[in-house]
C-alpha cells in the first residue's frame, strides 16, 4: 500500500485500473451467497426469463464491490469517506469488467485534505456500467 | 403505483453481525486478494482489531433484515426491482464480530415516465455496540411496470 501525501496528487491523476475475470455463472451464483443477495433474477435462468430478461445478470452490488476494490488497492479503506454510485447499465454474462478512477477535485473539509475521484465500470465495448464519486482522505 | 403515503415510514431496527468466514468468502466472491480482508493477523498488523468489512459489505448486512413484509405493504415485486443508485458515506470502519444496528426509513418515492418507472428511496443509519455512528446508506430501488 502507498501512502500517497494530498500535495502528491493533482487534479487529472488517474488511479491503476482494475480489470476483472468475465462475469460467468459461477461468479453469480458465488456472489449470491457470499453478498446475501439471493434474488433468483441473478441465478434462476427461467426465473430471468419470466422477469423479462433474455438470462441472468450480475448483481449491481458486485460492479460496487470491484470499485471499492479499485480504491483499496490505492488508500487504505480507513481514508474512504463518501461511496456513490449509479447503475446505468447492466453488467451481462461474458462481460469483462474494468474499473477506473480519476481525481476531479481537492479540497479541506473537517480538517483534513480530501480528493474526489470520479469512478465507473464499463464493460470490454467500452459502454459504462456503473458510474459514481468516492471522496477519500490524504 | 406505490402509495407516496409511505414516504417517511420506519422500518423495524434490526441487528446483523458480520462474521469472519463471511468475510473471507465475500473477498473469493469478488476476487480480493489484500490479506488485509483475509488474514485476521495480517489485518492486526495493519492495526485493526480483526477483519474489516470492505466498503460495500454493510448494504449485505441490509439483507439478514429479519422483517421484510415492508415489501408487500409498498407493493414491491423483486422480480421487477432493478438497483438504480447507492452510497454510503463512513464514519468509522467495522469488524467482523461488531453488532451493528441498523435503522431505516423510506426517504422518498416517485416515479417517472408516467409511472413506467417507479424509484422507492431508503436511508439507513449504522452504529455499532459503542452506539457509535459507523456508516449512512442510501439506496435507490427502482421499480419497472408493464
Amino acid at each position: 500500500m502507498t501512502s500517497l501525501k494530498f500535495d502528491d496528487v493533482k487534479i487529472g491523476d488517474t488511479l491503476p485500473p482494475l480489470t476483472l475475470e468475465p462475469v460467468n455463472r459461477t461468479t453469480l451464483a458465488l456472489f449470491a451467497g457470499a453478498s446475501g443477495d439471493h434474488n433468483r433474477v441473478h441465478i434462476d435462468t427461467d426465473y430471468a426469463r419470466k422477469a423479462g430478461m433474455p438470462d441472468v445478470f450480475a448483481h449491481g452490488m458486485l460492479s460496487m464491490a470491484y470499485l471499492g476494490r479499485l480504491l483499496t488497492r490505492w488508500v487504505d479503506q480507513r481514508q474512504l469517506r463518501e461511496f456513490g454510485v449509479r447503475f446505468v447499465g447492466i453488467t451481462h454474462l461474458g462481460h469483462q469488467v474494468t474499473c477506473t478512477g480519476r481525481v476531479v477535485d481537492k479540497f479541506e473539509a473537517d480538517g483534513e485534505g480530501r480528493v474526489k475521484l470520479e469512478i465507473q465500470t464499463a464493460n470490454q465495448y467500452g459502454e459504462p456500467r456503473v458510474v459514481g464519486e468516492a471522496v477519500i482522505a490524504l | 403505483m406505490i402509495d407516496k403515503k409511505f414516504i417517511g415510514k420506519v422500518l423495524p431496527p434490526f441487528c446483523a453481525v458480520a462474521e469472519a468466514g463471511q468475510l473471507r468468502l465475500f473477498a473469493k466472491a469478488t476476487g480480493e486478494t489484500n490479506p488485509v480482508y483475509l488474514d485476521e493477523s495480517a489485518a492486526r498488523d495493519l492495526g485493526h482489531p480483526t477483519l474489516p468489512l470492505p466498503p460495500t459489505f454493510l448494504f449485505s448486512l441490509e439483507f439478514q433484515q429479519p422483517d421484510t413484509s415492508w415489501r408487500d405493504e409498498l407493493g414491491i415485486q423483486m422480480s421487477r426491482i432493478l438497483h438504480g443508485e447507492q452510497s454510503f458515506t463512513y464514519h468509522r470502519l467495522a469488524h467482523a464480530g461488531d453488532v451493528l444496528r441498523f435503522e431505516s426509513r423510506i426517504a422518498d418515492i416517485y416515479d417517472k415516465k408516467n409511472g413506467a418507472l417507479e424509484f422507492v428511496v431508503r436511508e439507513t443509519r449504522v452504529t455499532n455496540q459503542q452506539g457509535e455512528h459507523v456508516a449512512d446508506l442510501r439506496s435507490v430501488l427502482v421499480q419497472r411496470n408493464g
